[in-house]
């Protein structure tokens, strides 16, 4: 065992790989909690499926992928808020058609472009082993900035999730927080499909967070034990990840996945 | 006039060409305690919406203490329909009360040793400051409806807006949260609108009753003619009081 670690640190990208899983640990511990709390797991899934028409977008313009992802996610983000406001489409309607429609445009656009085959797999399924330095920079920035605004949020967002109808009546600006946590979802979303993948993506943000919340009290204690978990879930999945030679994103999600049905078998 | 805590004139509010409510006209002064009946649809929930600045009438004028309601959100209390939420949200019964303090504290402060004073207090006033550490979920559905009460009261308001605040909660919990209401009404000096069914029951407690079916119903008094409750109703009600100390229908001759 010693022997395997240090041979898998020897290798560079093995050790960026291991950085950007511990930060999206973070990001997914704090963020995941709110997504679980506000019951907007279906939004979120919906937000990451959507990003991958603005991934095609930004490939098929020789551009930044993951820039143009960002733009579309926090462009569904947005839409689904204000349709949620409206009554002629229900909200889940509206996720529905968003995150088809992102993936269409996606394959469509990825497609015309050259060399799909492979990229078009690294972003439906993740590949932390391709994960750049600049990567891990922008997941850490990311990361901070969201902390951030947690923190000086905080008894806001508490308020939000727990009552909004009171909340809105006691002039906490509701609507306007929804957004910001969708907006944060979708930032988080569009980097951590780097490691995860489109289609696995919403597992990493909720598993952590949906054990957490059987064992621990109150939100800061729960937060802590989803980031703990994320990156217990991060690291066994990729040393197996190495060991077994089969994509990284899947066994984290395995991970994840054999821990939740476990805790749950336990903690019933 | 500086006692007058609300002042509703000739307030109209409409839904698309329907009137959801008309020529509403109210006034409350200092530690009333108004009842307010009526049928489903009637408008109960929109008239307090509408004192909480929440919706704007479409004609008419609404002021509290003489503000407008959305200027004055700090000094009324609130208890919503009965508040859904998750029973396992992980939340504690002292930070669910806080909550009524982000009118006094305001966007991205903290809450300070002031307001876990309120809180306390607010827990107290409700009997319920032993169990400010216990999760919210844990408690019975009359414990967390006195909660919520303290949640509304957290603020110092002197006006408390409460609708339906019974539902849900067995009979001797809503006789204890009657009285509650009326100990606060009385010593603290809270003018309350409770907004309710169960007109028998709220006749005992209230000062004041109304009733609100598009257009208000209402004489100053806990006292309504049966004709003004058909009217309200469409159809004549059948009033059973149990040993009422006040009637709520006047003796007709």
């Amino acid at each position: 065992m010693i022997d395997l670690q240090f041979d898998l640190f020897q290798y560079d990208f093995m050790r960026v790989a291991l950085a950007a899983g511990l930060a999206s640990a973070v990001l997914c511990g704090i963020i995941g909690i709110y997504v679980i709390l506000n019951k907007i797991v279906f939004i979120s899934d919906g937000i990451a499926h959507a990003a991958f028409g603005g991934i095609g977008l930004g490939y098929f313009l020789g551009s930044d992928p993951l820039l143009f992802g960002v733009g579309s996610a926090i462009l569904t983000a947005a839409g689904i808020g204000m349709v949620s406001g409206r009554a002629q489409v229900s909200e889940d309607t509206a996720i529905g058609v968003f995150m088809a429609t992102g993936m269409a445009l996606g394959i469509v656009l990825l497609t015309l472009s050259e060399g799909y085959a492979r990229d078009l797999y690294g972003y439906l399924f993740g590949n932390i082993l391709a994960v750049t330095m600049n990567d891990v920079l922008l997941i850490s920035g990311l990361t901070l900035a969201i902390m951030l605004l947690i923190y000086l949020l905080y008894k806001e967002f508490l308020i939000m999730s727990f009552d909004p109808v009171y909340g809105e009546a006691i002039g906490v600006p509701v609507k306007s927080l929804r957004l910001l946590l969708l907006a944060m979802v979708a930032f988080s979303v569009v980097v951590l499909i780097k490691i995860v993948g489109i289609i696995m993506v919403i597992a990493l943000l909720t598993i952590p967070g949906a054990i957490s919340r059987q064992y621990l009290k109150g939100l800061p204690a729960i937060m802590i034990g989803s980031v703990i978990l994320g990156t217990i879930f991060v690291t066994v999945g990729l040393l197996v990840s190495y060991i077994l030679d089969v994509p990284s994103g899947a066994t984290i999600i395995l991970t994840a996945a054999v821990f939740f049905f476990l805790s749950t078998l336990y903690s019933r | 006039m500086t006692s007058e805590i609300v002042s509703i004139e000739n307030l109209w509010l409409f839904r698309g060409e329907h009137a959801i409510l008309e020529d509403i006209n109210l006034k409350l002064e200092r530690a009333d305690f108004l009842g307010l009946i009526g049928p489903n649809g009637g408008g109960k929930s929109t008239l307090l919406k509408l004192m909480l600045g929440l919706i704007k009438p479409d004609r008419g004028r609404i002021r509290i203490f003489n503000l407008r309601p959305e200027e004055i959100r700090g000094r009324v209390g609130y208890l919503p329909q009965k508040t859904i939420f998750d029973q396992s949200f992980p939340v504690k019964v002292l930070e669910v009360v806080l909550m009524g303090r982000f009118s006094r504290t305001g966007l991205f402060r903290r809450y300070g040793s002031a307001d876990r004073d309120a809180a306390f207090r607010a827990l107290a006033a409700v009997g319920m400051e032993d169990r400010a550490d216990r999760e919210i979920g844990a408690l019975s559905g009359g414990e967390q409806q006195r909660v919520f009460v303290a949640r509304s009261l957290v603020s110092d308001p002197e006006l408390l807006l409460l609708d339906e605040p019974t539902a849900g909660v067995d009979s001797a919990q809503q006789t204890e949260f009657y009285e509650l209401l009326c100990h606060l009404n009385q010593h603290l000096g809270i003018a309350i609108v409770l907004v309710s069914h169960d007109i028998t029951a709220i006749s005992k407690y209230v000062g004041k009753i109304a009733c609100l079916n598009q257009r208000l119903y209402y004489h100053g008094s806990n006292e309504l003619i049966s004709e003004d409750i058909e009217k309200a109703y469409g159809c004549p009600v059948e009033m059973i009081a149990h040993g009422t100390p006040h009637r709520v229908l006047r003796k007709h001759d």
